[in-house]
């Protein structure tokens, strides 16, 4: 006591000393915490909880009802069909949702000129993405729709005939059905990704877009003088110098395609039987839904597809951690 | 300061306990907000408050789908002292896990043994009986009673006399049955109308019990007989993408004239502008002359939970709520049917028939979803919607649904 009131200022504290050094993790803290508690420790959670069987209920004291079965629930996944027509159709969102990136570029360079309104052009093609998932499924559910759709009315107009039915309303004989998208096991994981490409392309369009604002125009200049055009001049040109637009807008359709949930939950509940289901929606199916409550074999299938998505994520960040290193 | 710790503690013991002598509190929790079912289940509280004055009735009422995952949780964390659940399987993991508790008791010191006779069976697993019910309702065929009259036919009373009476509906551009499949339950009402008629009740609660296979012969008599009604009778189209609502529109057009459904579904042709003229109601026909006639009729029913704080009003409560003076008001204002026999019914034409034929059953399924344990009951109905789709699939169908059954019964 007595020597630290002897010697005034001999020494900055510890925490003067190590400021910068301290400061960025006092920031952190906060966000760490969080992110402990609501994504890195429920991760573990579910791995843990995959090894076990359990219906999610607790006994009169409070206990787990779960009981340890190892890796049975992996073994069962392996001879469940379910899984595996979610896991094909997984991969059908991940090439398909790919077409969302050169078609955002194309879009993007359509929009990327000076018309009059072309603010008001390029709002109107970013609208799907600022509408809720839940609201484009809906849509384009009715758009499907066989009867009152907009695939419904034009059928109509083409193969069928109004007649009158027997208690004199109005019905409609048709040389051949009308298409019925949702309901169809072949087609309906297609309509529900192209549903899903609307909202992804207008992501990507804006991504490219201020890519586009980034372009050199030296450069485009100097390719004009030197005879590029077209193809050539997009291809040679522009595209490498939207490299890091072309990295961001893979990287979000692809986490965008493993996260599809809404649109399938709203448009057929993975129906019709399972045929349109993807890992995240069977993991919901058997984990939470009302006809689930196996919570273990649910973890299961939600650690298959944490798996597919820490393979694509490592892959991201590296490539980032590379292109760091390299300087760019 | 241990000392002060001690008469704390027993302080608040003696005022919980003075408390408690003056206004117990029972906690009741109820699914359904829905503006009939919430106001029957209010008036039944107001009458159980009049004649118990001393018990403080504390009510919360939750949407349907809500309740049945909070249930989950309240059951263990926080626990009403009667809460509403369904009977049948869909209690047997609740039951497993010892978080209801069992009331002989009430059953017996009330006479609901022989009242609710019918539904004991249901309400009972391991030899003991779980809770009680308070309303059911009927399912059956539904059909435009004008079309009928208009191509002059009668109630089908059996298989052949259906099928004609379908052939008639096509030969006149009527497509006979509509559903809609994409919540799968639908096609599940059907499954279990063909299979009790084809092979019974016990056949019923066989199969949904794991004891025989899908892929046994009587069962794929049942999809022979489905098949039958596919190809001589027919669906809607487009049924797997449609709703049970979105599946009244061909019904409320004159397209379609017959659907098997519950009678919580009469509100909903009478929404889409059907007149009570227009609409009637008959018991799923005979296949077989030799098996009893069985309905289905699912309940609703109270329980108590096993971390119940007042068990014995939560007792008085369950008596009272399966009286018959009780029943009878409360399924009057809700439109179902009492299930305890000495009950009166109101006088709609839906409800007397259904009232007649429930009475009359040799048994009482619950159905297919309620019966069947979760896992088998999704992996079911995926099945049957996928039959309806495309009837061809049969084999592949029933031994998919076999391994299911090898795997969530073992």
């Amino acid at each position: 006591m007595t020597d630290a009131v002897n010697v005034p200022s001999a020494k900055p504290s510890w925490l003067k000393r190590n400021k910068l050094a301290v400061a960025p993790w006092i920031f952190l803290i906060p966000a760490l915490i969080f992110f402990a508690i609501y994504v890195v420790f429920p991760i573990f959670e579910s791995l843990w909880l995959s090894l076990y069987e359990w219906n999610g209920l607790y006994d009169v004291d409070g206990n787990s009802t779960a009981v340890w079965v190892g890796f049975d629930n992996y073994v069962k996944l392996w001879d469940d069909p379910n899984f595996w027509v979610s896991l094909r159709n997984n991969i059908a969102w991940l090439i398909l949702y790919m077409l969302a990136v050169p078609l955002g570029l194309f879009i993007a360079l359509f929009l990327n000129q000076t018309v009059t309104g072309m603010r008001f052009y390029k709002s109107m093609f970013f609208f799907p993405f600022v509408i809720s998932q839940v609201v484009v499924g809906l849509i384009f559910g009715w758009f499907y729709n066989p009867d009152f759709g907009v695939v419904g009315t034009i059928w109509k107009a083409i193969f069928c005939e109004e007649t009158v039915n027997i208690v004199g309303n109005v019905a409609f004989s048709c040389s051949r059905p009308a298409p019925d998208i949702l309901s169809s096991p072949e087609w309906a994981t297609y309509g529900i990704i192209a549903a899903g490409l609307w909202p992804q392309i207008a992501y990507c369009m804006i991504l490219y877009l201020t890519g586009l604002n980034n372009v050199a125009a030296d450069q485009i200049e100097a390719a004009r003088l030197d005879g590029a055009k077209g193809w050539k001049m997009l291809w040679y040109v522009v595209v490498p110098q939207l490299k890091p637009a072309t990295f961001i807008a893979v990287v979000v359709t692809v986490i965008g395609a493993l996260r599809s949930f809404d649109m399938i939950a709203i448009m057929t509940q993975g129906g019709p039987f399972g045929s349109t289901n993807v890992l995240s929606h069977y993991m919901y199916e058997v984990a939470i839904s009302e006809y689930g409550e196996r919570y273990g074999y649910g973890s299961s299938v939600a650690t298959v597809l944490f798996g597919i998505m820490l393979f694509f994520i490592s892959y991201f960040l590296w490539r980032m951690y590379q292109d760091e290193r390299g300087g760019r | 300061m241990f000392l002060n710790v001690k008469t704390a503690v027993a302080a608040i013991a003696l005022t919980a306990m003075a408390g408690s002598a003056f206004a117990r509190d029972l906690v009741i929790n109820f699914d359904d907000l829905n503006p009939g079912p919430k106001k029957g289940f209010e008036d039944a509280v107001e009458l159980f408050k009049s004649e118990n004055p001393d018990i403080n009735v504390i009510v919360n009422i939750n949407d349907r789908e809500a309740h049945k995952t909070a249930i989950r949780n309240f059951l263990t964390a926080d626990a009403p002292d009667v809460t509403s659940w369904y009977p049948g399987n869909r209690m047997a993991p609740f039951v497993d896990a010892g978080l209801f508790q069992p009331i002989d008791d009430v059953w017996e010191e009330n006479g609901f043994v022989e009242d609710l006779a019918a539904i004991k069976p249901t309400m009972s697993r391991d030899g003991k009986i779980w809770g009680v019910p308070y309303s059911y309702y009927q399912w059956g065929i539904y059909y435009r009673k004008d079309i009928f009259d208009l191509l002059e036919l009668e109630e089908p009373q059996t298989w052949d006399e259906l099928l004609a009476a379908c052939g008639k509906m096509k030969e006149n551009g009527v497509t006979p049955f509509t559903i809609g499949t994409k919540f799968l339950w639908t096609a599940a009402g059907v499954f279990d109308y063909l299979n009790l008629r084809t092979n019974g009740y016990d056949v019923h609660n066989a199969l949904t019990a794991g004891e025989i296979k899908y892929t046994d012969d009587r069962i794929r008599a049942t999809f022979a007989n489905w098949e039958t009604l596919i190809s001589e009778c027919g669906f809607v189209e487009n049924h797997a993408s449609m709703s049970w609502q979105d599946a009244i529109a061909p019904f409320a057009n004159g397209d379609a004239a017959m659907y098997v459904m519950g009678n919580f579904s009469v509100d909903g042709y009478k929404n889409a502008g059907l007149t009570e003229d227009q609409i009637d109601f008959m018991p799923f026909p005979t296949i077989d002359a030799s098996i009893p006639g069985a309905e289905e009729a699912p309940a609703d029913a109270f329980f108590i939970p096993a971390n119940a704080k007042n068990v014995e009003d939560a007792k008085k409560f369950l008596a009272f709520v399966a009286r018959p003076d009780v029943q009878t008001e409360w399924n009057k204002t809700i439109g179902q049917l009492p299930i305890n026999s000495k009950a009166g019914i109101s006088d709609d034409k839906f409800i007397q028939e259904g009232f007649a034929l429930l009475n009359g059953a040799a048994g009482l399924a619950q159905f297919y979803d309620r019966d069947a344990p979760a896992a088998m009951a999704k992996a079911g109905m995926e099945g049957f919607q996928e039959f309806m789709l495309d009837p061809s699939k049969v084999d592949a169908i029933l031994e998919r649904l076999d391994t299911v059954q090898e795997e969530v019964y073992k």
